[in-house]
């Protein structure tokens, strides 16, 4: 490329990229200003004083009012929900990803055109009669409905997953097999750490979920002391009466922080996984 | 290995999926196939009425007024996302320095919680003290009132949803990179500009992509819920940002009308239905597909 064109490619990039950049900046110097200095037109980016109290503020925010309950046990709440979320995900996705891809069985193919199909059903349709369903089973108000599901497979993992298996060749597994090992042994010791990637991916796709749900929470949680990060954000902002902004910023630092850390670890997985998910 | 011994191997592997599938998905379709032809709380049993949920949802404004609402939020959203993801991806492509900073910086915004992001977003567009106000009257624009204007109110949330394409332009990004090089220096050869090989290799070459991702961004679209949800409660101002699946959970949730709700949700079906046969039909003739 000509000098002249690679210099208006990045002016271009650098011009976008702040637009993606500035809404997180904005969050960031809003959490760490005076309340005073929220409200002041021009708005100003630097603070006059960085204001760190405000996160333990925002995670102390309300604590005089009657049935206070303090951020944290939002965050244990989400924490206990995604991890037992992406153990599901990850256990029942790669042992039915691998029914499908690795073992013979009638009405495989049939089943797995379905399971496709699947993707195409929006959540209302099926939410009444799930709630009706975990009504039945005393689950509502417990954690049991956001976590339980995701031990019975997801469509797009165990096709995220297929995909992979399909690929590790199939002598790998008769030569185990022809060692004396049983199919779940080839499973668990040969094709699993094959899969890491793959697994790895739909784990970050639980976690993902799993962390940003609102509709499952609003749906299942009662008690204020169950709600989860979405949840309890959510009610951060109508309850008081009006959270002020540094402190509603502080908390949202807080909850999106989590990821931002996942993703920075796992940068690499993640885009691929999402560069796979598009039918490659 | 006998054939039957496999098979049992097989299904037993399978059985999560098995229980998963019939329990979450076949039975709960079934079952609201049903409800949505009952009137039923949670409190009482349900009573079959036939189809008068339909009747009424066909003669119900506050339901019609839903659906313009998502209509009107699909027809905007996904367009400008789809163009933004493919302009931000060919950009990318070109093979500058730093590609892969830039290409985290645009995906960033879609790791944000929905409820994260409607919260930073009602400070962003704060009439008095957000930022894109602030921004508008720097460079001399009398801004709108974002949040307050029923004709403002749904371009915030289209708006919203373009700063969350970094996730389709991974997936573009991914399909560029598989365009054949040759195909580029053989157009060059016949004095092809840059927009003619846009129009001609990458768009054809990248529209198996492009269906998928418009396809995944109607279900999205049609479903959209957290973000107007927590933005506009109760679809304020004056009903402009009341979606259709807003009004589906207040009849499931909120006024106890399970049977109508279900009946809502076989209506976003056909919706979605409907909307992907359109695209696909659409898509025989224009979407290229390498034989291979």
């Amino acid at each position: 490329m000509k000098p002249a064109k690679v210099a208006i490619t990045h002016v271009v990039l650098t011009l976008v990229a702040l637009m993606f950049v500035l809404p997180f900046l904005w969050m960031l110097t809003t959490s760490l200003k005076p309340i005073s200095e929220t409200m002041t037109s021009p708005p100003r980016w630097i603070p006059s004083v960085f204001q760190v109290h405000n996160y333990p503020d925002a995670i102390l925010y309300g604590r005089e009012q009657v049935g206070y309950i303090p951020f944290l046990v939002y965050a244990r709440n989400t924490i206990v929900i995604t991890i037992l979320t992406i153990i599901g995900a990850v256990v029942s996705n790669s042992l039915v990803a691998y029914a499908f891809a690795r073992l013979n069985w009638p009405g495989r193919d049939l089943f797995f055109g379905v399971t496709l199909a699947t993707m195409m059903v929006p959540f209302p349709v099926t939410m009444v009669p799930s709630f009706a369903l975990f009504k039945w089973l005393g689950w509502v108000g417990t954690f049991k409905p956001l976590w339980v599901p995701a031990y019975l497979g997801s469509a797009f993992s165990i096709f995220l997953l297929r995909q992979f298996f399909l690929k590790i060749p199939k002598e790998l597994s008769e030569a185990a097999k022809i060692d004396g090992a049983s199919e779940f042994q080839t499973f668990t010791d040969i094709i699993l750490p094959l899969a890491k990637p793959a697994l790895v991916v739909v784990a970050l796709f639980a976690l993902m979920g799993s962390w940003n749900d609102f509709l499952g929470p609003l749906i299942y949680l009662v008690d204020q002391s169950s709600f989860t990060l979405s949840l309890g954000l959510q009610a951060y902002q109508t309850q008081h009466g009006g959270t002020p902004w540094n402190l509603l910023m502080a908390a949202s630092v807080l909850v999106i922080l989590p990821i931002i850390l996942v993703f920075i670890f796992a940068q690499k997985a993640f885009i691929q996984g999402i560069a796979t998910s598009g039918g490659k | 290995m006998n054939r039957r011994t496999e098979a049992r191997i097989g299904i037993l592997f399978a059985m999560p999926w098995i229980l998963g599938f019939t329990l979450l998905m076949l039975y709960p379709l079934v079952s609201s196939f049903i409800t949505s032809f009952t009137s039923f709380s949670v409190l009482k049993p349900p009573t079959f009425i036939g189809p008068q949920n339909y009747v009424e949802l066909a003669r119900d404004q506050v339901f019609k007024d839903s659906v313009v609402n998502t209509l009107l939020y699909t027809i905007g959203a996904v367009p400008l996302s789809t163009v933004a993801a493919i302009a931000l991806a060919m950009l990318l492509n070109t093979k500058v320095k730093g590609m892969a900073f830039y290409r985290t910086l645009f995906f960033l915004p879609t790791l944000v919680p929905m409820v994260a992001q409607a919260t930073l977003f009602l400070w962003v567009f704060n009439g008095d003290y957000g930022l894109l106000n602030a921004g508008l009257r720097g460079v001399g624009v009398n801004p709108p009132n974002w949040l307050g204007d029923p004709s403002w109110a749904k371009w915030t949330l289209i708006l919203i949803s373009a700063w969350g394409c970094g996730h389709a332009m991974i997936i573009y990004l991914a399909g560029l990179q598989d365009v054949p090089q040759s195909l580029y220096e053989a157009a060059e050869i016949d004095g092809a500009g840059s927009w003619a090989k846009t129009k001609n290799i990458t768009i054809p070459m990248i529209s198996p992509v492009i269906l998928f991702n418009v396809i995944m961004g109607i279900i999205g679209s049609i479903q959209v819920f957290a973000i107007p949800q927590v933005m506009f409660p109760g679809g304020a101002p004056a009903r402009s940002t009341y979606m259709f699946a807003m009004y589906l959970y207040d009849n499931a949730f909120r006024f106890q009308r399970m049977g109508y709700a279900s009946a809502m949700g076989w209506v976003m079906f056909l919706f979605i239905l409907l909307l992907t046969l359109g695209a696909l039909k659409y898509s025989d003739k224009h979407v290229h597909y390498e034989t291979s």
